[in-house]
């Protein structure tokens, strides 16, 4: 047997003081040979970032790898000097990242930036870099590269950027590729498409891929061998058919059973009496660059007709730019919708004025995306929720009593009352989010991406906390999400949004099991680990 | 047809802005205590009555408030920015004379400061957190704060009256008329160097600050990071990747400098006996001279617009991002 | 509150500052006991070096004493310092909150009146404004104050539009409270820290200004002030450096210590790093 090409051994990066823990990684060891993909997978905190960028001598100057090995191509790449690490990135090891709009120079040219990779590690002439890039983006299936090599990053799409990005780092041929999260910040369909790329350029380049993600759907797809990590140590490693199928350590299996898409937590049963209704609702966003300039139109909901019924949850399910989170907002009155109607228990929402708009916003609560910016950072957690019942005349020991009732029911104590935000993580956050909403009795909860900035094992805690307080109180929920398994995980029904517009409506397991709109499936398709787990939920169904 | 109409808006916005300021004059002229025709005639006293009348009826000043405003745009826009009684000249033609040796200082301070700024913001950013950082930033701050007249005659004081190295005052020697062309030019340099020191050190002590923290923040944006992950060195990462978009928030804050710097010259003209128009300001002040002082605000702001409009343009030229839109 | 001033006294600058403007304060507000004479005055020997016949800091053309010169003065910059700051700040936040409330029109209308105001020469549009109407401190502080307020009005309308937009005011509104509410408890505690400093820098810039003014001749002729002590001291500078030098002291002093201030003021106010 060779030698692995990548080798690992019991890694251990350090964090400055101050930090929640004295170790990102704590003695990882882990091999990646030629011409395979292995997947470093975990959740936030678990050290696979930092792993990845030790590989390169990439870390932040803060933190230092204190022991352990690197070892690549007969080096221990921890003790070489700068200048041995120079000729190595972007030539033997090349690695690209998440976020690919800001990984990219925006005041140069992608095809000099790309151009750049393959001069400072070769001598060649000019007409040879710019033949070897106009290759390259042929490679990675950008579309007329003679053109688009003297484009700027911010006039390209997402998905060309990375692309862009892939071809920079396959300038020099790597023979190791180290991929960080290089489709989260991406939607779906184009998620889809790199990732096949990448898996692609692997096998006919015969390169080594440490490819690192959150998404364990995305390991099914792509991943050789598989890496565990959490808490900056490997929970478990082997082949990721083994490791997928028969999951050894509790923690993988956890982290499997948490990704959403099964319809695990839904709960209760639709009447059809209809509580929010919208018809045919319009919106166009015109933004001006200044006083005299001609304005830009975004078009965010084009005759958009839905109904959420009573005791229902109706997803609305759409990629970047589809107007699902305007919609919302609209709903709420938080944006004016430009025509159309809405009627929220037989009242029009957009007739409503003063009193009355309270009073529906009330009876209608939101929940927002980011738990992170949706608490006041100057207020302790108590004052944030005691507000809303306050407000509607509450003597301020009743509001405390609520405040205090809601946050034991979503898993808080009352000591949670005196604290500041900052002292919560992510999840507890979002959970204080939602008692802030509880806490005035709502009948309708507004749910906009509330669960897609968390973690997959929070993910599951909070969407079943979501749908048992919906069964306990008879709530109806909008939930909005990018995300086709979540959907598929809480809702009744789901409407899929493209460009403004209602592309698809239907019963979830309808739509997941006989799409009917060209969208829909190709929504569907993109969905990494798709087959996986719907085997998997088989293989569940007959055991 | 897309360059044409944003052509036309931008004249627009310019036509606009111009109008604003021509309505501030005039409002101004109505807010001064006593009579608009003594203010537009200069200081009373100053004129005979003859000529005020001459002026209440060339501005309309018996007629309504509004065609007096119509009357008074018209004459603005026939570059008609009145007479000057006590220097017995057009305020366009007082004004048109002087313009040259303020461009001349104030794009030497322009460029000095924009460069200079840029250079030891560099220095300073790339030295985050150590001596010579903290040095840069403490001289900066020292220059931020000191008046820009005050640190004229400090510089006359050290380098004329005690070093006796440079001019103290003035565009050239007395002798000037004597010199050769290229003796007249080095004369006249020497005699700018003290002047343009002064005007830029406040806007270079501005530009260092703001160089060194963009650079700072340049530096742990993502795409630098992509830099060093394709092997190249630190050197080639400041020079290719950092510097240029580093300066791109100065040359913005230059550009709306432009104004400031203008009323810079005014002072520092004043101290240098630098014969532009902010000399002329100064005379005009002391003379209590208004309609020079009303038509200097106006070619000021004009010219201000003026630089506005090229440092957009260099401003496009170093950040792509703003053409497409 | 105490954390406030743990941080921010944590950070020398601000405390060197903080010390600097209160001798200062305290200089402008003892002024009368410490030179009950007026600083106009000719108390002694004009054009005696500093120490000589009793005068610390000498005397100037007239033989009026500097140093009484420079005490008096600190009360005129800083009460125009602060005073023309809190006309600006009036204006600016004013029109900064409407346009970032309103939105749409009225916005866009007062962005453009606030970009036209940001174009014209201040100083320049300052100094016309005081000729015409007369120098006096009110015209001063009124001039000062009109050409100060637009970089504070953009800074407000940039601050309420992103805080508005903030999740947790959006929730606010949500949760029914009223818009005063929301505004009072949500928007202006978030929005405030920035303009605070922006605010302390003003009073910088306005010392400034004013010295210049009153260097160019258009001070308040019934009070003394620095800029004119130079502007007096300028033509004589061959013969008598003092008299130009130590008013400059201390506006550079004066000024210093406010951005200094200000400084710390920022970053304790304006963390990078948040505590979360």
């Amino acid at each position: 047997m060779t030698d692995p090409l990548l080798s690992i051994e019991k890694l251990v990066v350090g964090l400055p003081a101050g930090a929640d823990r004295s170790h990102a990684v704590d003695g990882i060891s882990l091999d990646v040979n030629a011409n395979e993909i292995v997947c470093l997978v975990g959740e936030s905190g678990s050290g696979k970032s930092m792993t990845a960028h030790a590989v390169l001598g990439l870390l932040p100057k803060q933190v230092t790898a204190l022991g352990g090995e690197i070892r690549f191509g007969g080096r221990n790449l921890l003790g070489i000097p700068p200048h041995e690490m120079r000729a190595l990135r972007g030539n033997q090891i090349a690695m690209i990242f998440q976020e690919p709009l800001t990984a990219l120079n925006p005041l140069a040219r992608v095809g000099k930036q790309v151009g750049e990779s393959i001069r400072i590690h070769g001598r060649m002439s000019d007409a040879q870099v710019d033949a070897r890039v106009l290759e390259l983006f042929g490679q990675v299936g950008l579309p007329d590269p003679a053109s688009l090599v003297s484009a700027y990053p911010f006039q390209l799409s997402g998905g060309q950027r990375q692309r862009v990005m892939i071809a920079m780092a396959l300038a020099n041929d790597p023979k190791l590729l180290i991929a960080d999260e290089p489709t989260t910040a991406l939607d779906v369909t184009t998620q889809r498409q790199i990732l096949d790329l990448i898996r692609n350029l692997q096998k006919t380049r015969e390169m080594g891929v440490l490819f690192i993600t959150h998404d364990i759907g995305v390991v099914a797809d792509i991943a050789g061998r598989v890496v565990v990590l959490r808490h900056g140590k490997v929970v478990e490693q082997g082949l990721a058919s083994a490791v997928l199928d028969n999951p050894e350590n509790h923690y993988t299996r956890d982290l499997l059973d948490a990704v959403p898409g099964r319809g695990s937590v839904l709960a209760g049963s639709a009447k059809d009496a209809p509580l929010l209704e919208i018809r045919n609702l319009q919106k166009v966003f015109v933004t001006r660059q200044s006083f005299f300039a001609r304005p830009r139109r975004v078009v965010a909901a084009d005759g958009i007709d839905l109904t959420l019924n009573r005791g229902d949850t109706l997803a609305v399910v759409g990629e970047s730019g589809s107007g699902k989170s305007s919609l919302a907002r609209m709903v709420l009155r938080l944006i004016e919708p430009d025509a159309g109607d809405i009627t929220f228990d037989g009242a029009s929402v957009r007739a409503m004025k003063g009193e009355a708009l309270r009073q529906f916003r009330r009876k209608a609560q939101i929940v927002f995306q980011d738990p992170y910016a949706s608490l006041d950072p100057r207020l302790k957690i108590g004052e944030s929720i005691i507000r809303g019942p306050m407000a509607f005349g509450a003597s301020s020991a009743d509001a405390v009593a609520t405040a205090t009732r809601w946050l034991e029911k979503v898993g808080l104590g009352a000591n949670a009352l005196d604290r500041f935000p900052h002292e919560f993580s992510g999840g507890q956050r979002q959970r204080i989010c939602i008692a802030r909403a509880l806490s005035l009795d709502p009948v309708c909860l507004i749910a906009d991406e509330a669960v897609s900035a968390l973690d997959v094992s929070v993910q599951a805690q909070v969407l079943k906390l979501l749908s048992d307080l919906k069964a306990e109180m008879g709530l109806s929920m909008l939930f909005i999400t990018h995300d086709l398994r979540v959907a598929r995980e809480i809702a009744d029904r789901i409407v899929v949004m493209q460009n403004g517009r209602i592309v698809e409506q239907a019963q979830a397991c309808d739509l997941f099991e006989a799409p009917r709109a060209e969208y829909t499936r190709r929504l569907l398709d993109a969905v990494p680990g798709r087959d996986f787990f719907r085997r998997r939920a088989l293989a569940g169904a007959t055991v | 047809m897309m360059i044409l109409s944003r052509l036309c808006a931008k004249l627009a916005g310019i036509v606009f802005t111009i109008l604003v300021i021509t309505s501030i004059n005039f409002v101004l002229i109505h807010a001064a205590p006593g009579d608009p025709a003594m203010v537009i005639a200069g200081q009373s006293g100053a004129a005979d009555a003859k000529f005020i009348e001459q002026v209440r009826a060339e501005y309309g000043l018996d007629q309504p408030f509004l065609v007096q405003l119509g009357t008074y745009i018209g004459k603005v826009v026939q570059l008609d920015l009145g007479y000057s009684y006590r220097q017995r000249a057009e305020v366009s033609q007082l004004i048109l004379e002087r313009l040259g040796p303020t461009l001349m200082l104030t794009l030497s301070a322009f460029f000095l400061s924009l460069i200079g700024g840029v250079l030891f913001g560099a220095f300073a950013g790339r030295r985050h957190g150590t001596w010579a950082d903290l040095a840069v930033s403490l001289i900066s701050l020292l220059f931020y704060a000191t008046p820009v007249f005050w640190l004229g005659l400090m510089l006359v004081l050290v380098f004329s009256i005690q070093l006796d190295w440079l001019p103290a005052f003035g565009y050239a020697n007395i002798r000037a008329s004597s010199f050769g062309p290229i003796e007249y030019a080095l004369d006249v340099a020497k005699h700018l160097i003290l002047p343009v020191v002064t005007l830029s050190a406040i806007y270079m002590a501005v530009y260092t600050r703001l160089m060194r923290s963009s650079l700072i923040e340049v530096s742990h944006e993502d795409h630098v990071r992509t830099a060093r992950a394709k092997g190249l060195n630190e050197g080639q990462i400041l020079r290719r990747h950092m510097l240029r978009n580093a300066a791109v928030p100065v040359v913005t804050f230059a550009g709306l400098q432009a104004g400031a710097l203008i009323g810079g010259a005014v002072v520092v003209e004043t101290v240098f006996s630098w014969p532009g128009i902010g000399r002329l300001t100064f005379d005009a002040v002391t003379a209590r001279d208004y309609p020079v002082l009303l038509g200097l605000f106006l070619m000021m702001s004009v010219l201000v617009i003026a630089t506005n409009h090229l440092t957009d343009v260099l401003h496009r030229i170093i950040d792509p991002r703003i053409k497409g839109r | 509150m105490q954390g406030f001033m743990r941080t921010f006294l944590s950070r020398p600058a601000g405390g060197v500052g903080l010390v600097l403007l209160a001798l200062v304060c305290l200089l402008a507000i003892v002024a009368p006991l410490l030179y009950p004479v007026s600083p106009w005055e000719m108390v002694g020997i004009p054009f005696s070096r500093p120490g000589e016949n009793g005068m610390l800091l000498g005397s100037d053309t007239l033989g009026r004493d500097i140093a009484a010169g420079i005490v008096h003065g600190a009360r005129v910059s800083i009460l125009i310092g602060f005073a023309s700051t809190a006309t600006a700040l009036g204006i600016g936040v004013l029109l900064g909150c409407i346009a970032g409330y309103a939105g749409g029109a009225v916005d866009a209308a007062i962005v453009r009146f606030t970009e036209i105001f940001q174009t014209i020469p201040s100083f320049v549009l300052a100094i016309l404004f005081v000729a015409i109407l007369t120098p006096s401190i009110t015209t001063i502080i009124l001039a000062i104050g009109l050409v100060s307020w637009p970089p504070l009005s953009r800074l407000t309308r940039a601050q309420v539009k992103t805080v508005s937009q903030r999740e947790f005011v959006q929730a606010a509104r949500c949760q029914g409270q009223s818009t005063i509410s929301v505004v009072l408890r949500h928007v202006l505690p978030n929005a405030v820290s920035p303009i605070i400093v922006a605010g302390s820098l003003t009073v910088a810039a306005a010392i400034l200004i004013e010295a210049a003014l009153s260097f160019m001749g258009l001070g308040d002729p019934n009070f003394m002030s620095w800029g004119y002590m130079i502007g007096a001291g300028r033509t004589v500078i061959r013969q008598a450096w003092w008299m130009s030098v130590f008013p400059g002291i201390a506006i550079l002093l004066t000024v210093v210590a406010i951005n200094l201030v200000g400084e710390a003021l920022n970053d304790t106010l304006n963390p990078r790093i948040s505590r979360a």
